[in-house]
């Protein structure tokens, strides 16, 4: 990839020690009742997931919602204190530091948050939003906090002059620009994204993504970026995450994943999403998922896709799959993956014509 | 005899500050050169004939310019895609066909021909007997849309009821019938659940079920799949198109989604701060488009079906105030092609000329400079 000049090729990740290693990380949401707070059960917003995000690249997390994207991008910037698992910073163990103990570590990772709207002090200046950090980490600035916020204030492209204005006097993709201004003031290692563009129109929607990428490559950062739109995940990531319920089904890299989903659900999101082009209209077969997404309090056995997939068989249904890296760096959780190499290819030649949906609404080409 | 005595004079009181509005207006679009099209429609040919529709909003910093003259034509069986970005006046449009702006609040002016029938200066009874009749509407979000007191049941019975004389056995059963018809598993058990016992898509069915048990000729989509998941909206388009086809209605698809008009719209109309930019069939509007406002949303969207860009083309700058519309064309100051004019685009509104059979924008780009450009700098980087 030529564009890929500042960003460490994908074949790495294996290798140099990631920026930041998710291992078995679990978040259960306790339902409590009667007036003992007695436990009675548990949303398993997020129930097992493993992954890996290498220094300067970005990595997209997809899924439906309730798939537990959000709460995983909050658990692994320690918002949220994991149930269970592992997350390593650089190498060190931060499941479960104190606050007192993750305020140093604040400084190398931040948050842009998905609503422009409330996560902006209403009371508080511009000046004052962006220069937070460096009152709250002690950081010296060398030409005084003022001069720092108008620098940062430019680089997101808000004019500095409006430092003493307050969050109701700018649109919301100027409110996201600020955002954005307040999660890079001291020079973070790595930035969670949570939706950081859904509320903002087509237009703006754009700015904020190409002001990202360009950040990424003037400043080395690193982005997990949470989004459901997955025409704007596949613009901005390297790697793509695939969420269903709690767990990963699948990782793999940008093409990869959208040239060969191997997940029947990857499969299917990839189907359905509209694509503007109205010839394509009638050429096109989408793959129809049945139903709605199950509930996490008393999620299905076995695989949690079974009860909407259309190649589940038995195993399904009572073994849950592991998630399985293939040689290609295509990781997939599936008894039945499609697209599949030779050597992981099981018996399900029994395609139902849903088998080419992919394909019709992704074409080879696209690679 | 008395009810036809009163029926004028409200009308009139209701119909009073429009009236100074539609004065002025029609000199002003004449100076500034407002598409005109045919001063009477010939209702034969259309079913849902729009001309001219103004709707302004007096509020304390002004007046809110939210249509400003839109016209345009749409035939049974036929969808148009009404695409924009917020506050574009999009929504606006929609409410008012449907005729549910508060007349005290909004400034109506123009024409709306729905089968033959005017509705801007019909009598409001007229124009309520009409609405989820002959009419109906889709909203954004089903959950704000639908009472929730009352059960989903009992709301699709009493859209029945207000317009068919039946039974409440009847409209029960015919609600059953709907639930059915667009998916909703076990349709006996469910008719009788409340809308919060519904997750997002099948409220969104709901929403659909109500809107089509008095099968309506129009159905006008307001945003109807915003708020839900991918593989919910495909199933939620599905279901739409599958029901056009067999109830040959004519659908408004209004959505900020290009994406989702070139699923379902048959035809397209673009807009930018309260008026038509572009309008065509939705064939022409993606494969040529000619206003550079339409090339930008284009280029705004990252593209499944097309090898990734290094970097989107989004407009630059951000959607004007619709009380301090900027003069001329309303697009110049994010308008990257404005020096190509000669300084028009500051002072004349563009009118909406037709360059293409079946396909109309307003624009002040010569035609050479604008084939010029679409062929040589947009089209490639889409």
């Amino acid at each position: 990839m030529p564009q890929e000049d500042v960003k460490i090729p994908q074949q790495s990740t294996a290798g140099a020690e990631p920026l930041l290693r998710v291992t078995g990380l679990v978040k259960h949401f306790p339902i409590t009742k009667g007036m003992l707070r007695r436990q009675v059960g548990a949303v398993q917003a997020v129930d097992g997931i493993d992954l890996q995000v290498a220094a300067g690249q970005t990595l997209g997390v997809v899924g439906e919602s309730g798939c537990g994207k959000s709460t995983m991008g909050r658990l692994i910037t320690r918002l949220l204190e994991p149930t269970g698992g592992k997350i390593e910073f650089q190498g060190r163990d931060i499941t479960h530091l104190s606050v007192g103990e993750m305020r140093p570590l604040r400084r190398d990772v931040q948050m842009i948050f998905q609503d422009p709207y409330s996560s902006l002090n209403p009371r508080h200046t511009i000046g004052t939003i962006v220069g937070a950090p460096f009152k709250l980490q002690k950081v010296a600035t060398e030409s005084g906090v003022k001069k720092e916020v108008q620098n940062l204030l430019e680089l997101v492209g808000l004019n500095p002059e409006h430092y003493n204005r307050y969050p109701h006097e700018f649109s919301g993709g100027q409110r996201q620009r600020i955002g954005i201004a307040r999660a890079l003031a001291l020079k973070p290692k790595l930035v969670v994204a949570d939706e950081p563009v859904s509320a903002l129109d087509v237009s703006i929607q754009a700015q904020v993504v190409n002001l990202l990428d360009d950040l990424q490559s003037e400043l080395g950062l690193t982005y997990v970026i949470i989004a459901h739109d997955l025409s704007v995940i596949r613009h901005v990531s390297d790697r793509i995450a695939v969420m269903y319920l709690g767990k990963v089904v699948e990782v793999a890299d940008r093409e990869a994943l959208y040239g060969q989903p191997m997940h029947p659900y990857t499969n299917a999101l990839l189907s359905a999403v509209p694509v503007p082009d109205p010839k394509r209209r009638t050429a096109r077969q989408r793959i129809l998922l049945t139903g709605d997404v199950p509930s996490p309090i008393n999620p299905p056995s076995g695989c949690r896709f079974h009860t909407r997939c259309w190649k589940a068989t038995e195993v399904c249904s009572t073994q849950e799959p592991p998630l399985i890296a293939l040689a290609t760096g295509h990781e997939v959780a599936c008894h039945h993956p499609e697209n599949a190499p030779a050597k992981a290819q099981e018996k399900n030649a029994q395609g139902k014509g849903a088998e080419n949906g992919p394909a019709i609404g992704n074409q080879p080409t696209d690679l | 005899m008395s009810t036809a005595g009163s029926d004028p004079l409200r009308k009139d009181s209701d119909r009073d500050p429009l009236r100074k509005e539609d004065g002025p207006a029609p000199s002003a679009g004449a100076t500034v050169g407002e598409p005109v099209l045919t001063a009477r429609p010939d209702t034969a040919e259309a079913f849902l004939a729009v001309r001219d529709l103004k709707i302004h909003f007096n509020t304390d910093d002004g007046l809110v310019r939210s249509v400003d003259g839109i016209s345009f034509d749409l035939q049974r069986g036929r969808t148009l895609g009404i695409v924009g970005e917020s506050g574009s006046g999009k929504s606006v449009t929609s409410l008012g066909i449907m005729g549910l702006h508060r007349t005290a609040k909004a400034r109506i002016s123009g024409e709306v021909w729905l089968d033959g029938e005017e509705l801007i200066g019909a009598d409001p009874d007229r124009v309520r007997r009409l609405r989820g009749m002959k009419m109906a509407m889709i909203f954004q979000d089903p959950l704000s849309a639908m009472h929730p007191y009352y059960t989903v049941g009992a709301q699709i019975v009493e859209a029945c009821r207000v317009h068919q004389d039946v039974s409440k056995q009847v409209a029960r059963k015919r609600a059953i019938e709907m639930l059915d018809r667009v998916g909703i598993p076990e349709p006996h058990q469910r008719v009788a659940d409340y809308p919060h016992q519904f997750s997002g898509g099948m409220r969104q069915r709901a929403m659909i079920a109500m809107a089509l048990v008095n099968n309506p000729e129009l159905l006008i989509a307001d945003e109807p799949t915003t708020a839900l998941d991918v593989t919910v909206q495909a199933q939620i388009l599905d279901l739409i198109r599958d029901l056009q086809k067999e109830f040959g209605s004519a659908v408004i698809m209004i959505t900020h989604d290009l994406g989702v008009v070139a699923e379902l719209a048959d035809d397209l109309l673009v807009m930018y701060a309260g008026r038509c930019v572009e309008r065509g069939t939705a064939e022409k509007v993606f494969t040529e488009p000619q206003h550079p406002y339409t090339w930008g949303l284009l280029g705004s969207m990252p593209r499944m079906d097309r090898e990734r860009t290094e970097r989107l083309n989004p407009v630059k700058g951000a959607p004007p105030s619709l009380i301090n519309v900027p003069s001329g064309c309303a697009f110049h100051p994010r308008c990257p092609y404005v020096g190509l004019n000669g300084g028009s685009s500051e002072t004349i509104v563009p009118e909406l000329r037709e360059t293409a059979a079946g396909h109309w924008s307003a624009c002040h780009l010569g035609e050479q400079d604008r084939d010029r450009i679409w062929t040589e700098e947009i089209a490639p980087k889409l």
